[in-house]
């Protein structure tokens, strides 16, 4: 259906969604889960940046921290203290765990931008495994830690007896609802600002037109770098919030 | 014909979806206005409240994600 949709009668060169294909790096048979594809490269790749700059940054310490210690301490400072602004003290048990997911957001979002490049973030699958793996964690360390008082996240105190259960239903929902928003609005990003570039790349072919169209697409890339940090920020900081909840139900 | 007026209904849809990320921009606009407001009236109380704005941004925005999800489903699942 896609193919007749952009038609052989003056649609773009190429389509805008093409450079999310998942394609094997070797040969051409069918995807099993064990395959390696070009998502598989470059989450590898991501993960690779990562370890090179976190063990050369931290390889020969010094007080005064030379160009890649500094990024690295940057990024490790941030993050700390964004986990422990919103979760507290306690939280900072579990910054291990946010670090490694924001780190890999981050560099998979920058990576995505490079030319020729593919966007593992842009994958729903990719997305939905960090998004529920969040959601999984949350819940079994609320009632790990609360027991049944975890419940009483859906229970507000505060609101008058009549409205609670109506509340508690409202709450209970947009509880499951987590995990599908927290996945898709990264992976949603990302494949939409993708999406714009192939568009206006595609606008570039027609040459009345194609000066502005490269213009435009600066401008975009240039909103894409701010986006790509800033979803990788907001997927942090929404899993502090959801940890907060696990670590604090009742308020 | 039949499929013609499934396909046109398939874009037409797709195109309506997409009134949803105005939507979204709106709200999106909303949060990061009123925030600006705020801050300006109190610039010492602002550099605290950055994490709220990017939160309720993100609440915004992820709304009309779906927008935007729902004229890709239209597009190419169905």
């Amino acid at each position: 259906m896609a193919d007749e949709a952009h038609g052989d009668e003056g649609g773009l060169v190429f389509h805008p969604l093409d450079q999310f294909i998942i394609k094997p790096l070797f040969g051409d048979g069918p995807i099993h889960w064990y395959t390696v594809t070009n998502s598989t490269l470059w989450m590898a790749i991501a993960v690779l940046c990562i370890v090179l700059l976190l063990v050369t940054g931290t390889r020969k310490r010094q007080m005064v921290p030379g160009r890649t210690q500094s990024v690295a301490e940057l990024l490790y400072g941030f993050v700390y203290k964004m986990v422990e602004d919103v979760t507290g003290k306690e939280g900072a048990k579990y910054f291990p765990y946010i670090l490694t997911v924001f780190l890999f957001i981050l560099f998979a979002n920058y990576l995505a931008l490079l030319p020729m490049s593919f966007s593992p973030t842009s994958q729903f699958a990719v997305t939905a495994v960090l998004g529920v793996g969040v959601f999984v964690i949350v819940t079994v360390l609320g009632f790990v830690l609360n027991g049944p008082a975890f419940l009483a996240l859906f229970w507000m105190k505060d609101a008058p007896l009549v409205l609670r259960p109506v509340i508690a239903l409202i709450e209970l929902i947009s509880y499951f609802v987590r995990p599908l928003s927290h996945s898709i609005r990264l992976a949603g990003n990302i494949m939409a600002g993708h999406a714009v570039l192939k568009v206006f790349a595609g606008f570039a072919a027609i040459a009345a037109i194609s000066p502005v169209s490269i213009l435009a697409i600066v401008a975009i890339y240039g909103l894409e770098v701010l986006v790509a940090g800033i979803q990788a920020y907001v997927f942090t900081i929404l899993t502090c919030v959801y940890l907060k909840d696990a670590l604090h139900p009742s308020h | 014909m039949e499929g013609d007026i499934a396909q046109m209904g398939q874009f037409v849809g797709a195109g309506m979806a997409a009134i949803g990320s105005g939507a979204a921009a709106i709200g999106v606009g909303h949060v990061a206005g009123n925030y600006l407001a705020g801050a300006l009236r109190n610039p010492s109380a602002a550099a605290s409240q950055t994490a709220t704005l990017f939160i309720g941004l993100a609440f915004a925005e992820a709304l009309g994600i779906f927008a935007f999800l729902v004229a890709l489903l239209l597009m190419f699942a169905v």
